[in-house]
């Protein structure tokens, strides 16, 4: 009997070229659950994805996805296992020289030998989740932003995954489009009986629809809670973040000597 | 000051070998991969689309010119020792040993070749290499393999096609403009040009040089640096680093292949 | 672009690329008479070859009928060893005799085969007999003088000393 948490992570860091990235993290994910992590660009938030879809391997610690150890699975595992996994990249990454239906087809005719017919039903059944089954002939570079996004969701859903990650899904999106693409993850993740993951710094979109939330900074854990309790933390980091204040634990000047040094005025107290 | 120029020599070529290193195994990573690509051969034809029937019209139009000007040069200089009616020859090995691989093959990296880079770069750059991955597909299988196979297939036939060409325009100069008699311009040029040990050998020259341009372009689109800058280096770098390794490589098989 | 359309293009690529290797083989090159198959080589003995390199022509009846496929000199007998490669549509009585001539008068060195009357034909690994080496220009020239200084004998043989003389 698997746990109740589709993810586990354990103690893992990770460093890239003598950077250390992620800091001894522990965090799970329970299954039909929508979690955020959250945290200020470059602090290690797209790597944890990462780890989780076994593209890096941590150098200390595990990740375990529904029972498997990821680090440990050899590549045809690893392949096995990413077929349960779906993964809307921040800028959607679609195929640029597929047209939309063939986007989100692609994965049935890479791993299913289903006749054309009932390729043809499924995609559009995920186009019409999605709201563009109006869309299927356009080329990815007809399609605006928020469009684009929509089309790499259904095609992420393409193989009825049971983990959904969603890499800065609000990232360059008019609010509209937001709104619409926040409603998308909700709704998908409650019908499809999904466990969804968003990777982001869009702290009010975010808040409105996950269940806990994660905060990382500098490679560690936060803070963590649910909207409600984030909303009302007095943590200064989180607050800093909520409220989005200028300077606070995470400084606005990147460390530096003293202004008046750097301007070459050393005598100004002696004056 | 020496000292910091001898060092960043020193780094430079580890950096170079290190590369070289990197790239043959990637090259091992797409000879081993390949089966995929080969069971749906759909996904070959439409990279032979994409290399060598996009490339088509500039291997004609330069083909044809470069056997036009060598029909000129040739005619004026074989006139001097009055046997003009060896022009068939010396345009016919020209481009059969040299230059139909050669030009061929430098005009193939700057067309298809910084196009593959281009793209895969793209590819790399909107993350859709990784996507592929996410979506357990191998993109070495599915995106590099059938692009590095359409190169090789395409690079001897465009060749041959330039080196046809090459020599309907030495013909058109030759006899038709310049009076050379018709029959010894061919009879000439079948009696001197050789089977095996020209028209063959010119084949494996420009099959070694799809190999490498196709590589190399593959190898700097996959490696480069995920920015627009990045891709617009690594299009330099295929063009240039491919072109050296033509004209390397032609030196070599040259030097072994025609000693006799 | 449409997948037929593709598979269209691409399949008028492939038969022009084949189509131009073809003709470089038939049209531009010898292949069709001698593709390296069909064939059997026979060797000759010279004592000079001259200018005669690996893949001169061998005529007969000013016929191509082969190629020069190897030289190499031998070490016991002080002669040229050239290695022919005739097409086996040509069969040569054993008494044929080759001879090295000279296309025009700078042109490339030929090997010539003159028919003899012999009932058997030469086979694979024969040697050819009777063998009449490259005429050399330098020869040529000092024996036309020396057969002129003899002619005019006792007056001054100094004269074949001096080329000024005209050959």
């Amino acid at each position: 009997m698997p746990s109740d948490n589709l993810v586990e992570i354990r103690h893992v860091s990770f460093s890239y070229r003598n950077r250390s990235v992620l800091r001894d993290i522990s965090l799970v994910i329970p299954r039909g659950k929508t979690i955020a992590i959250m945290g200020g660009s470059g602090c290690g938030k797209t790597t944890l994805l990462k780890l989780i879809g076994g593209q890096i391997r941590p150098s200390v610690g595990d990740v375990v996805v529904n029972g498997e150890t990821v680090n440990r699975l050899d590549n045809a595992s690893l392949y096995r296992l990413r077929r349960s996994m779906g993964m809307l990249f921040q800028f959607g990454a679609l195929f640029t020289d597929l047209n939309v239906f063939e986007n989100v087809a692609f994965q049935m005719r890479e791993h299913t030998n289903l006749p054309e017919e009932m390729i043809r039903d499924l995609v559009l059944m995920k186009l019409d989740a999605v709201g563009l089954r109006g869309a299927r002939s356009l080329m990815p570079y007809e399609l605006s932003g928020g469009m684009a996004r929509r089309a790499a969701l259904a095609r992420a859903i393409a193989l009825d995954p049971m983990l959904m990650m969603y890499d800065e899904p609000f990232t360059g999106l008019d609010p509209i489009s937001m709104g619409v693409i926040g409603k998308l993850i909700r709704r998908l993740n409650d019908a499809l009986g999904l466990t969804s993951i968003l990777v982001t710094h869009d702290i009010e979109e975010s808040l409105k629809m996950v269940d806990y939330v994660y905060f990382i900074s500098d490679g560690r854990i936060e803070a963590e809670g649910t909207p409600d309790e984030i909303r009302a933390s007095t943590q200064p980091f989180v607050h800093q973040f909520v409220h989005g204040e200028e300077d606070g634990p995470v400084p606005f000047h990147y460390p530096a000597p003293a202004y008046a040094v750097d301007l070459g005025l050393p005598d100004r107290e002696s004056r | 000051m020496k000292a910091n120029v001898i060092s960043r020599l020193g780094r430079t070529t580890l950096d170079s070998i290190g590369r070289l290193g990197v790239a043959s195994r990637f090259l091992m990573m797409i000879l081993t991969r390949s089966a995929t690509s080969w069971r749906r051969f759909g996904l070959i034809v439409r990279e032979i689309y994409s290399s060598g029937v996009l490339s088509l019209v500039i291997i004609l139009v330069s083909g044809l010119f470069v056997g036009m000007v060598l029909g000129l040069q040739g005619y004026q200089t074989l006139e001097t020792y009055g046997s003009a009616e060896s022009l068939g020859v010396l345009v016919a090995l020209s481009l059969v040993r040299e230059l139909g691989p050669v030009v061929a093959a430098l005009l193939f990296a700057s067309r298809a070749g910084s196009a593959i880079t281009a793209e895969v770069g793209l590819m790399k750059t909107t993350e859709q290499l990784q996507a592929m991955e996410m979506m357990a597909v191998d993109p070495i299988a599915r995106i590099i393999a059938p692009r590095f196979w359409g190169g090789v297939i395409s690079m001897p036939l465009l060749a041959a096609i330039f080196s046809i060409t090459g020599i309907y325009g030495g013909y058109m100069i030759g006899v038709r403009l310049l009076g050379i008699d018709d029959g010894a311009f061919w009879s000439q040029m079948q009696s001197a040009v050789d089977f095996r040990e020209d028209i063959v050998n010119g084949v494996i020259k420009s099959g070694v040089f799809g190999f490498a341009v196709t590589t190399i372009a593959l190898f700097e689109g996959y490696d480069a640096v995920p920015t627009a800058e990045g891709i617009s280096r690594a299009t330099t770098r295929t063009v240039v680093t491919s072109s050296l390794a033509i004209l390397a490589l032609d030196f070599i098989l040259t030097a072994f292949m025609f000693r006799g | 672009m449409e997948r037929t359309l593709l598979d269209f293009w691409v399949g008028l690529f492939v038969a022009a690329g084949l189509a131009a290797l073809f003709a470089l083989a038939l049209k531009v090159s010898n292949a069709d008479s001698f593709g390296g198959g069909a064939g059997y080589t026979v060797t000759a003995s010279f004592d000079n070859i001259g200018g005669l390199k690996v893949r001169a022509p061998v005529k007969s009846a000013g016929v191509l009928v082969g190629r020069v496929s190897d030289i190499r000199f031998d070490n016991k007998t002080y002669n040229a060893v050239v290695t022919l490669r005739l097409d086996s549509k040509y069969q040569f009585p054993r008494d044929t005799s080759a001879a090295i001539m000279t296309s025009g008068l700078l042109g490339e060195q030929y090997l010539a085969l003159e028919p003899g009357a012999d009932e058997r034909n030469l086979k694979q690994g024969d040697a050819i007999r009777i063998t009449q080496s490259a005429v050399v220009l330098e020869n040529l020239i000092s024996q036309f003088l020396y057969n002129k200084a003899s002619d005019a004998s006792s007056s001054s043989p100094e004269d074949a000393q001096h080329p000024g003389a005209k050959p």
